[in-house]
């Protein structure tokens, strides 16, 4: 009860703060992250296509970010 | 008024640490990420025009797919995709139990995108056509970001209804559709997905998708061998038989660090399995380098690994011999390797709207390797030279991807 009664106050805590997680890295920070090459997805019609290639030749399958339509490719 | 509410809120929680605790997340959220957020952004109006060409065992496929997305105001944006396959077919299935083939696949896509603060939801319908597989699919998502823009939570839902015919030859020997046939499938996907700043150089993504698939799951035209002593070749063929529920989970990681000398270089790691036994792990490594101011290149290696599915085998002993039979060099156990090159030129048209705000021409072409562990070659079977069924060579796949395109930033 003791430990319930714990988070709760942190939880409290939290939401009078604004759970204000300060961001470690300023938006003035992020000057190499905005770069297009530290894009995760730089060219969406290139790399849906590559995913499909993949898709249709392999048995894996998902959690590639991309969300492609059926086929019947195999 | 507000007393009599006060009384009941402290009455609805009185002696519930867990709903009080609901309830300061929620105030977190009011307070820390809704009323004092500062709103996201869209992605740029952009648009793609691709050409691709697939070509390796035996299949040939090339088409063009056009991608625009395009901003209205600042909370709304769409998107449309064009996409077509021309296909050329005599793969090793194709060439052990049927005839070379030629197919066309169209798949048209419309996105929506809302913007409500940090908030962004997005809406997708994509139609696939070909003349014995219609699929029609929606999907659903929201990403949120949070924590000062470090971290951005998303999650979707994608549903899938297909149509699985298959095509015959007619009196005339042309190709129609078998009226005798007509199967279902129906996908249903969840995914969630972080993606998190670490430093003021690195950046982290965690990605979870579930699929489940209901209905006919094996290719109509497909078949699996059995060991038959009465025929010439040692083997006969029998129509493929997969179980029809099929679900599969994936959990993605990636890593991405911006190097001193402005490239980027990521990890990438997938570990797959599914409810037919398949497990798979794909490890795929990207180094991106920018040059001469205008150009950039991007360097790929990829290995994917995966084991077989539980009811797979390149040659059954016997017809019937089991409740499901595959022989889908997709569901062997086998490794593949890809080694791709990338270069992007930046150009601008002097002549050129003044709305087009960057052009780029980009080329790629990635070389694909399978070495397959346990499916083989069944058209080099020749038991008058010693090669009898079940002791072919075991089958190799190398392919050539290249896709050549053309991006406008308006």
């Amino acid at each position: 009860m003791r430990i319930a009664k714990l988070v709760v106050l942190a939880g409290m805590v939290a939401a009078v703060s604004g759970c204000s997680i300060q961001p470690w890295v300023k938006p003035y920070e992020r000057e190499h992250l905005a770069d297009p090459i530290m894009a995760f997805d730089r060219d969406p019609v290139s790399s849906a296509y590559l995913d499909h290639v993949f898709d249709a030749r392999e048995g894996a399958r998902g959690a590639t970010g991309g969300s492609g339509g059926g086929c019947g490719c195999n | 008024m507000t007393r009599m509410t006060t009384s009941r809120i402290v009455h609805f929680l009185k002696g519930q640490p867990g709903k009080l605790l609901a309830l300061a997340l929620l105030a977190c959220a009011a307070l820390g990420h809704g009323g004092a957020a500062r709103a996201g952004v869209l992605a740029e109006d952009r648009a793609d025009a691709l050409y691709h060409r697939y070509q390796g065992g035996g299949v040939e496929i090339q088409g063009p797919s056009v991608l625009v997305r395009k901003k209205i105001g600042e909370n709304f944006a769409v998107n449309a995709n064009y996409y077509m396959d021309f296909v050329t077919s005599a793969s090793i299935d194709v060439k052990l139990s049927a005839s070379e083939y030629k197919e066309q696949r169209t798949q048209k896509s419309l996105g929506f995108e809302y913007l409500h603060g940090k908030t962004t939801y997005t809406a997708n319908v994509i139609s696939s056509k070909e003349s014995d597989y219609v699929a029609d699919t929606a999907t659903f998502g929201l990403s949120q970001d949070m924590f000062g823009d470090l971290t951005t939570i998303s999650m979707g839902y994608r549903r899938g209804w297909n149509h699985v015919y298959r095509n015959i030859k007619d009196a005339d020997g042309n190709k129609a559709r078998d009226p005798t046939f007509a199967e279902q499938m129906d996908t249903r996907a969840y995914t969630v997905g972080i993606s998190q700043i670490l430093t003021r150089n690195m950046i982290a993504s965690l990605n979870v998708e579930a699929i489940t698939d209901q209905g006919y799951l094996n290719s109509p035209y497909r078949s699996v061998r059995y060991v038959e002593p009465g025929d010439p070749r040692g083997f006969a063929l029998q129509r493929e038989i997969y179980p029809r529920t099929h679900t599969s989970n994936a959990t993605a990681g990636a890593l991405k660090y911006y190097l001193p000398w402005r490239a980027a270089i990521e990890g990438y790691y997938r570990y797959y399995s599914d409810s037919w036994g398949v497990k798979a792990s794909t490890v795929d490594l990207t180094y991106t380098h920018p040059a001469w101011r205008r150009w950039i290149f991007d360097g790929r290696l990829r290995y994917y690994t995966q084991d077989q599915a539980d009811f797979y085998s390149d040659l059954f002993p016997r017809q019937n011999y089991a409740n499901f039979l595959a022989r889908d060099k997709e569901l062997a156990s086998y490794t593949g390797y890809t080694i791709g090159f990338g270069a992007s030129y930046e150009f601008s048209i002097p002549w050129a709207p003044r709305w087009i705000q960057k052009s780029t021409l980009n080329a790629r072409l990635d070389h694909i390797l399978i070495d397959y562990d346990n499916f083989r070659d069944a058209t080099k079977t020749d038991p008058g030279n010693g090669v009898l069924a079940g002791g072919e060579p075991l089958y190799k796949l190398n392919a050539n991807v290249f896709q050549l395109f053309l991006s406008v930033w308006f």
